[in-house]
């Protein structure tokens, strides 16, 4: 038994396309993808510092590049192979580390020693490249390597729009999640707190302080589970997680392999055959989506969900922390006429005007467009209704559009994470873009005050 | 067809200085494609084009029986015994035409002009504001008159502080204030809230010495020491009773007599749930609280203490100023304590200047626009809770 936690603000959306939940991790076939790739963008808060080149052999859990400002930190291969490129862009800025895995198929990082002090554990994290798997609060980065945590916040579950239960990626690892919470336990103050789906199947995880969360995204988000248990206040650090980097956790202290791969779900309406696939981080799209798609005009390619999701195209790579692909039409070919008066229960809508609002049962085929001109924030109350905080986010949004540092601090900053903004954007009538705003935020914060 | 007219109107093109409005047509016929470029990659069907419509929508009832009583209060001034549906309408519909021509002529030509030099499309704000003007006025307002009041406060109340979205006063509202002290003369007394002329040959004339006072006009100033009551009188010469004030088939400003149109237009606001019901709840509730204290306290020196609480939201600007000028977002309060906070005092102040200033018989609009300077106050005071309530946690931990 959990502790439970009811969030009533928040999202839930039906959107076509969602995945059929295979009975069990056995039934998942394996994607076999020709290139992965990784994203130094994707880990905020690191400055990359390059360990490998172009034609290097790369073992599993070997580094491809480290911090510049503490050189444990790494991020390492996920998989045995050679480094097909590494893609530079302006100012010879690295885009991403491309690899041609091996033929045969996916294996573990090969088993080290078990850990036993904190010191030693924290070293086998940032070596092993666990620990740029994890965030921090404030500012939603990669944990400083001096922050001594108040509390860990780990998510079990996912309620983004077509979301992979996590409770596969999971499945049999209850052991992993156990020794997981135990070593984390040696580098924090506090608890490790774990969030997951009110009747999920996830077994109770000794040593965590379990909560059984009900509500819309982003109540998922270990952030709003910090925000509604306790929340952050200046000065203190929190480590945010999913599930899945627990049990990887798990995997250093005990000393065996980290396990790279993990249950995908491909999703959207413009998928042929929604499925699930095992495949390890930084797979191709392409090996993941294996009937293709519908092809019914412009489409874009989502590595993640539709709120916090990264758009990479067809020929992209899944990206930092996703177990999701999802495709959705683009609809920049479209032509609608009079969209704003429209009536039709096609259109997916929080507002009582449209008919779709109605539909609960209906599942929603959108696409990326904006249904609107970008507008000065008009409606009010409208963001704090998806935002499950004690925050004012409508201020907050101001004063970091206004760049008041103190004012931030004062409305509470160091709580969220861009994520939170994600379902206020959705729903915003003015289309602002709220999660970019808060980024910014973030960063500017980060670099006045650090 | 939109697309092939793009190329004229980009930089270089012939047309170029008319972009703005080029744009403002091409997002209002066909819904932008513009796609997300960050954040969330689905947006939500709403934009601020549905929000205004709605709002516009919601007016409709005020504005078609507006129509009919100004003919029907025209038709009573000229001493008619029958009252034909579709005269009466039509005379209603020409009398207020021109005034919505030219509130939307002006407002969108002031709108296109800053659009253009800012490089931003038109916006739709003014959809709703050009729509309240007529109907917050005296049907007799002169033409001219509408026109520089709605330049002034396009002008100086939106434009200035940034357009659509930044403004701290209602914009409609800031007109009617403007006539209001402006040409005091002209916009106050008992000659401008019934029409008295005909129309295209429509209508009559109605006898010279005409006075078509409001019932607020006359309670405020009823000699309550001859014996006379409060009890306004309509123009057929029998008094108007709580029924007649709700339906509004009485003198005042165009669109506003209606309690029973302004509540058909606060369903549909609610039921869409474009306005807030707490401000209009809790408007109501300081209203009826502020009448009930007059009330309990009337003295024959404002007559206006006599009337009942219930009576004093159905008369004049009230009901219309709670439901469509109180609830305007962008200058209410914007936190949902501070509106509960706003609304309260909207209702109670209204009640208070229209009750103890005679001068003045109707107090909705001033206290709506007094409520709006205020409502930043408001919210400051909400968000500082908040605040403190932060700090106050930091400092639990720290000791």
């Amino acid at each position: 038994m959990g502790k439970p936690l009811r969030i009533k603000r928040g999202l839930n959306l039906n959107l076509s396309g969602a995945a059929a939940r295979p009975a069990g991790i056995a039934a998942i076939p394996m994607a076999e993808p020709e290139t992965i790739a990784l994203v130094p963008d994707d880990f905020t808060g690191m400055t990359p510092k390059m360990d490998v080149r172009e034609g290097d052999r790369v073992e599993c859990g070997t580094a491809l590049w480290h911090d510049k400002e503490c050189a444990e930190i790494k991020v390492t291969s996920p998989v045995a192979g050679t480094v097909k490129s590494v893609v530079r862009g302006e100012r010879r800025k690295v885009l991403a580390v491309e690899i041609t895995p091996d033929k045969g198929g996916i294996a573990k990082c090969a088993p080290g020693n078990a850990v036993g002090d904190a010191e030693g554990f924290k070293a086998a994290l940032m070596a092993q490249g666990v620990w740029v798997q994890m965030r921090q609060l404030p500012f939603d980065t990669v944990p400083a390597p001096t922050g001594v945590p108040r509390d860990v916040f780990v998510t079990a579950w996912d309620a983004a729009p077509l979301a992979p239960d996590m409770a596969l990626a999971v499945e049999g690892k209850t052991g992993m999640l156990e020794k997981g919470v135990a070593a984390l336990k040696k580098l924090t103050t506090g608890e490790v707190y774990v969030g997951r789906a009110a009747g999920s199947g996830i077994a109770d995880i000794a040593g965590a302080v379990m909560v059984d969360v009900e509500g819309g995204f982003p109540a998922s988000l270990p952030s709003v589970l910090a925000a509604n248990l306790k929340p952050v206040n200046k000065g203190e650090t929190v480590w945010l997680m999913d599930a899945i980097t627990l049990a990887r956790i798990g995997q250093v202290a005990s000393g065996e392999g980290v396990d790279w791969t993990a249950p995908v779900a491909v999703t959207g309406s413009e998928v042929t055959n929604p499925h699930y696939v095992i495949a390890p981080a930084g797979a191709s799209i392409k090996s993941l989506i294996a009937d293709g798609l519908k092809k019914q005009g412009h489409e874009r390619v989502i590595s993640g969900n539709v709120f916090t999701g990264v758009n990479v195209g067809a020929d992209g790579y899944l990206r930092y922390p996703y177990t999701q692909v999802t495709v959705i039409p683009e609809g920049d070919d479209v032509d609608e006429f009079m969209g704003w008066a429209s009536m039709s229960p096609g259109k997916m809508s929080e507002s009582r005007s449209f008919p779709g609002h109605f539909l609960k049962n209906k599942l929603f085929r959108p696409d990326a467009r904006l249904n609107g001109g970008r507008r000065a924030m008009i409606l009010s109350g409208q963001y704090a209704r998806y935002i499950p905080m004690d925050i004012m986010p409508e201020h907050l949004v101001k004063a970091i559009l206004a760049r008041d540092i103190d004012r931030m601090e004062a409305l509470g900053i160091y709580e969220v994470t861009p994520g939170d903004f994600a379902a206020a954007e959705y729903a915003d009538a003015s289309k602002l873009e709220l999660q970019r705003i808060v980024r910014e935020g973030l960063d500017y914060l980060r670099k006045e005050t650090i | 067809m939109m697309d092939r007219l793009r190329p004229s109107f980009e930089e270089g093109g012939k047309l170029h200085a008319f972009k703005s409005v080029y744009d403002g047509m091409d997002t209002f016929l066909f819904t932008p494609s513009e796609t997300s470029k960050s954040g969330v990659h689905i947006h939500d069907s709403i934009d601020s084009k549905r929000v205004m419509i709605i709002v516009v929508l919601a007016l409709l009832p005020c504005m078609l029986f507006g129509m009919y009583n100004t003919g029907y209060q025209h038709w009573l001034a000229c001493g008619a015994k029958e009252f034909p549906f579709w005269e009466l309408m039509a005379y209603g519909f020409l009398a207020v035409l021109p005034r919505i021509v030219v509130a939307y002529v002006v407002g969108l030509g002031i709108e296109f002009c800053v659009a253009q030099l800012r490089g931003e499309e038109i916006q739709e704000g003014f959809l709703v504001t050009g729509f309240l003007i007529p109907l917050i006025c005296p049907v007799e307002t002169p033409l001219w008159m509408i026109a520089v009041a709605t330049a002034f406060s396009v002008i100086f109340v939106k434009e200035v502080f940034g357009g659509t979205g930044y403004n701290v006063f209602n914009v409609a509202l800031v007109t009617r204030a403007f006539l209001f002290f402006a040409y005091p003369s002209q916009m106050s007394g008992d000659n401008v809230f019934v029409a008295t002329k005909p129309i295209l040959g429509l209508g009559g004339t109605a006898p010279d010495g005409f006075t078509g006072a409001t019932p607020l006009g006359q309670i405020a100033t009823a000699d309550l020491a001859s014996g006379a009551g409060v009890t306004p009188i309509g123009l057929d010469g029998v008094a108007i009773d709580s029924w007649q004030s709700f339906l509004g088939l009485i003198p005042g400003s165009f669109g506003e007599t209606s309690t029973l149109c302004i509540l058909i237009g606060a369903v549909i606001l609610l039921a869409t749930g474009m306005a807030s019901w707490k401000i209009m709840v809790s408007a109501v509730a300081g209203g009826l609280a502020m009448g009930a204290i007059a009330h309990a306290c009337a003295t024959p020196l404002y007559p206006m203490s006599f009337v009942s609480p219930l009576d004093q939201l159905m008369l004049g600007g009230f009901a219309f100023a709670v439901v469509f000028m109180a609830t305007d977002p962008v200058t209410a309060a914007r936190t949902e304590t501070g509106k509960w906070i706003y609304g309260f005092l909207v209702g109670a102040i209204a009640i208070l200047i229209r009750t103890y200033n005679n001068g003045y018989p109707e107090g909705a609009m001033l206290a709506v626009l007094l409520m709006n300077a205020l409502a930043p106050l408001i919210d400051y005071c909400v968000v500082e809770a908040n605040v403190a309530r932060r700090r106050r946690r930091a400092r639990v931990l720290t000791d």
